[in-house]
C-alpha cells in the first residue's frame, strides 16, 4: 500500500491543456475522490497516475518513487474502468486471473488467489460463465475482483459507478467503500457527482477547466470552499451567492449589504469593488427581527427540512429551514445569516477572501 | 393502426422471401452445376446441342487433366495391355498415359501464390490497421488516402512497368514476385477493412491489459487479435479470392515455373483439340480451396455481418 505524490503534473494534448500543473498528495490507504464536470481533466489526471497517459511535464511519486515515466505495467497499479472493460473473450475466471497469469503465478496459487477473491466480492457461483451474459453489478463484482487480485499499490477508479442503474448504483457504493475498509488499499476514484464524493471520499480534490480548484476533506471543501466554482458546485441546493460592491478591509468583521451591516468571520484580507457574499441555504434564517427583507417566492417540502425560495435585494437566494416553519409564497420574511459560516468572494476571480473561517484550510494549498 | 408499425413478417411474407433467395440461389448456381456435369462428361456429349442433361458420367476429363498422353500404333496398344483403369479410358483413342500432366504442379503454385499473399496482406494490414487506429502518426490521413489510392485504377494498368521491373529485380516467373505483387495490390483492401474492424474495438480492453501488467505487443495479440478474429477473416477472404482467381499478371509474369492455375487450365484447350471436359474438370477443382475457406471462415463471417449489433 502507498502513498501517491503528484507534483507540478502537466498534459498538453497538442494545443490543448487537458491539466494545467497540479499538485497533491494521497495518504496511504486514503480513498481519494477526484471530483469536477465532464472535460475538467479528472480522468487525463487518473491516468497519468495510472500509466495510460504520460504527463507532458511534472512528477508522480507511488511510495517515494519517480514513476511518471513508466509503462503501466511496471507501476503495480490497478485500475476499474467505466464500461469494466472485462476481457469478452473469456470467463470470468480467466478474467480475474489474467493479471497474475502475467506476473507468472504457478497455476494452483493462481487457482487459489481466485477462489479467494471470488469469495470477498461473493461471486464464486459465476467463475465459469461467460462475461458477455452477467448483469452490471455482477460485471461490476469481476472488475474490482480483477483489480484486487494481484494486490496492487493502489487501485484507480473511472467512475466505476456510471454505468449502474441509480437504484443499485447506492448499494454497490456501499460495497465499494467496505472492500476499501477491509483491504486499506490507496484508492483514487474520479467521479462527477458531488453526493458520491462527499458520501465516500475520505478526501476530495476539485478540479474544473484543468485546474485543482481546491483539495482537502468533504467538510472543508463544503465549509470553506476556496473558490466560487467550490461552492456551486458542491452542496444541493448549492451555496447562495449575494453579489454587491463595495470595499473590505483587513481585520473587519461586518460587510454592508444593501445598507444592512451584516457580520461576517473576521478577514485577513481586503478587497474593494465587486464581491460576493456566499452563504449556504442551511445558514439562511426567517427571522421577523432583521431589518433585512426578502420576499418568499416558493416553498419545497422535503419532510424534514423545507427549502425556500426567496427573493432580495440582492439577488434570489434559497434556505433550508425546518418542515414545520409555515411560510406562504408572496409574503415577506427577514432574513439572518449564520455569520461564522459566511464566506466572501471576489467576483472577478472567484476567489475566497482569507478569513477567520477558512485560513487555515486556504494556506494549505 | 399505423402503416409504419414494426411488426413480425407473416408467414405469408416469409414464404415469398424465401422463394426468392432460393430462385436467386438456383440462377447463381447454374453455371457452377453447368462445369461440374461438364466435368464429367464425354467430349461429345459436353458440346451436343440442346446440352444434355442426363449422360452416361465419365472421368474422362479428369485423367486428361492430370495426364500426359500420346497417341500409339495398333501393334504397341496390342503388345501392352492397359495398366489401370485410366489408361483404359485413353484406349478408346488409341492413346497412352506416358506421364502426369502440369495441372498439378500448377494448382500448387496457386495454393502457394495464394495462401502466401493473403497471410502477407493479413500479417501486414494487421499490424498496419492497428497502428492507424491506436497511435499517433504523422500525415495518418494523407497516409490512409495514399494507401486507398493504389487501387484507384485497375492493377493491370500498371502492367508493363512492373513487367519491366520484375524483369529488372529478378521476379519474373517465381513464387516471391507473385505473392509480392499480390500483397501490394491487396494490402489497401486488407488495411482499410481491417482498420474498420480494430476502431470497433474499445481501447479500455488494450489499457486494461496494460494495466494488467502485458506489454503493448502482448496486449495486441491476445487482447485486441481475439477481437478482430472476425474482421480478419472476412478480410482474408476477400483477399484470397482475388489472389486465387487473378489471371492477366499470371499470365504475363509467369511460365514455365511459377505458373498459376488460371493461366494453365485455358492452355488445356490447345493440347489434345478442344477438351471442355478436361477444362471443366480443371475449373471445378480450382473452385475447391476458396470454397473450403470460406465454409471454414462461415462463423466468423455471419458475424462480421452482424457485428456492432450487440451492445458492448
Amino acid at each position: 500500500m502507498a502513498q501517491i505524490v503528484v507534483k507540478n503534473v502537466k498534459k498538453m494534448f497538442g494545443d490543448f491543456t487537458a491539466v494545467r500543473e497540479s499538485s497533491f498528495t494521497i495518504e496511504d490507504g486514503e480513498f481519494f475522490m477526484l471530483l469536477g464536470p465532464s472535460g475538467c481533466g479528472k480522468t487525463t489526471t487518473l491516468r497519468m497516475i495510472a500509466g495510460l497517459e504520460l504527463p507532458t511535464s511534472g512528477e508522480i511519486y507511488l511510495d517515494g518513487e519517480e514513476i511518471s515515466q513508466r509503462p503501466p505495467s511496471e507501476r503495480d497499479i490497478a485500475f476499474v474502468f467505466q464500461m469494466f472493460a472485462l476481457y469478452p473473450h473469456m470467463n470470468v475466471r480467466k478474467n480475474i486471473s489474467y493479471p497474475l497469469i502475467s506476473q507468472g503465478m504457478p497455476r494452483a496459487a493462481v487457482k487459489a488467489k481466485v477462489e479467494e477473491v471470488a469469495g470477498i466480492l461473493g461471486i464464486n457461483d459465476i467463475l465459469d460463465s461467460p462475461v458477455g451474459g452477467l448483469s452490471g453489478g455482477d460485471r461490476q463484482r469481476v472488475a474490482l475482483g480483477r483489480a484486487i487480485v494481484r494486490e496492487p499499490k493502489a487501485f484507480m477508479m473511472d467512475e466505476p459507478l456510471g454505468a449502474l442503474d441509480a437504484e443499485f448504483r447506492e448499494h454497490m457504493a456501499e460495497e465499494l467503500r467496505a472492500l476499501h475498509d477491509r483491504m486499506g488499499a490507496t484508492t483514487v476514484y474520479v467521479t462527477h457527482d458531488q453526493l458520491e464524493a462527499m458520501q465516500m471520499g475520505d478526501k476530495i480534490v476539485v478540479m474544473n477547466n484543468a485546474v485543482i480548484e481546491q483539495f482537502g476533506t468533504p467538510q472543508e471543501i463544503y465549509d470553506k470552499p476556496a473558490t466560487m466554482f467550490v461552492a456551486d458546485f458542491i452542496g444541493s441546493p448549492s451555496m447562495n451567492f449575494l453579489p454587491f460592491e463595495g470595499k473590505v478591509e483587513p481585520g473587519s468583521e461586518m460587510v454592508r449589504l444593501n445598507g444592512h451591516d451584516e457580520a461576517v468571520p473576521r478577514l485577513m484580507e481586503g478587497a474593494e469593488g465587486d464581491l460576493v457574499f456566499g452563504v449556504r441555504p442551511e445558514h439562511v434564517f426567517l427571522s421577523d427581527g432583521s431589518e433585512y427583507r426578502a420576499r418568499v417566492l416558493a416553498a419545497e417540502y422535503l419532510g424534514t427540512t423545507q427549502i425556500v425560495t426567496l427573493q432580495s435585494p440582492n439577488g434570489e437566494l434559497k434556505a433550508r429551514i425546518d418542515a414545520r416553519e409555515v411560510v406562504s409564497p408572496g409574503e415577506t420574511v427577514g432574513l439572518e445569516f449564520r455569520s461564522p459560516a459566511v464566506t466572501l468572494f471576489e467576483r472577478s476571480t472567484g476567489r475566497a477572501l482569507r478569513s477567520a473561517l477558512n485560513d487555515e484550510v486556504l494556506s494549505n494549498g | 393502426m399505423s402503416s409504419f408499425s414494426v411488426t413480425e413478417p407473416s408467414n405469408r411474407s416469409k414464404w415469398i422471401a424465401g422463394f426468392l433467395v432460393i430462385g436467386y440461389a438456383m440462377i447463381t448456381m447454374i453455371p457452377l452445376v453447368w462445369i461440374l456435369l461438364t466435368g464429367f462428361k464425354s467430349p461429345a456429349d459436353a458440346i451436343s446441342y440442346p446440352p444434355k442433361v442426363v449422360f452416361d458420367p465419365t472421368l474422362e476429363g479428369y485423367v486428361n487433366l492430370f495426364t500426359t498422353r500420346t497417341r500409339q500404333t495398333q501393334e504397341f496398344l496390342e503388345a501392352n495391355p492397359p495398366q489401370n483403369w485410366a489408361d483404359e479410358i485413353v484406349r478408346q483413342y488409341d492413346m497412352v498415359i506416358v506421364g502426369p500432366s502440369k495441372f498439378g504442379e500448377r494448382f500448387m503454385n496457386s495454393v502457394i501464390i495464394g495462401f502466401g499473399s493473403t497471410f502477407l496482406s493479413i500479417f501486414l494490414g494487421t499490424l498496419a490497421a492497428y497502428a492507424f487506429s491506436r497511435f499517433k502518426v504523422p500525415l495518418k490521413d494523407d497516409l490512409l488516402f495514399f494507401i486507398l489510392s493504389t487501387r484507384m485504377m485497375p492493377p493491370v494498368a500498371v502492367a508493363i512497368p512492373i513487367f519491366l521491373m520484375f524483369r529488372n529485380l529478378g521476379l519474373s516467373d517465381t513464387h516471391l514476385g507473385m505473392i509480392l505483387l499480390y500483397t501490394g495490390v491487396n494490402i489497401s483492401l486488407a488495411v482499410w477493412l481491417l482498420k474498420g474492424f480494430i476502431d470497433e474495438i474499445p481501447r479500455e480492453y488494450e489499457e486494461a491489459a496494460l494495466i494488467d501488467g502485458y506489454t503493448r505487443f502482448q496486449a495486441f495479440y491476445k487482447v485486441v487479435l481475439p477481437q478482430a478474429a472476425t474482421g480478419i477473416a472476412s478480410t482474408a477472404i476477400f483477399c484470397l479470392i482475388f489472389a486465387w482467381n487473378e489471371y492477366a499478371f499470371a499470365v504475363l509474369l509467369t511460365s514455365a515455373n511459377a505458373q498459376t492455375a488460371p493461366p494453365f487450365i485455358p492452355t488445356i484447350i490447345g493440347i489434345g483439340g478442344l477438351d471442355w471436359p478436361a477444362v471443366a474438370a480443371g475449373a471445378t477443382i480450382f473452385l475447391i480451396p476458396v470454397m473450403i475457406f470460406t465454409i471454414l471462415m462461415r462463423k466468423h463471417l455471419l458475424r462480421g455481418i452482424t457485428f456492432g449489433a450487440v451492445r458492448k
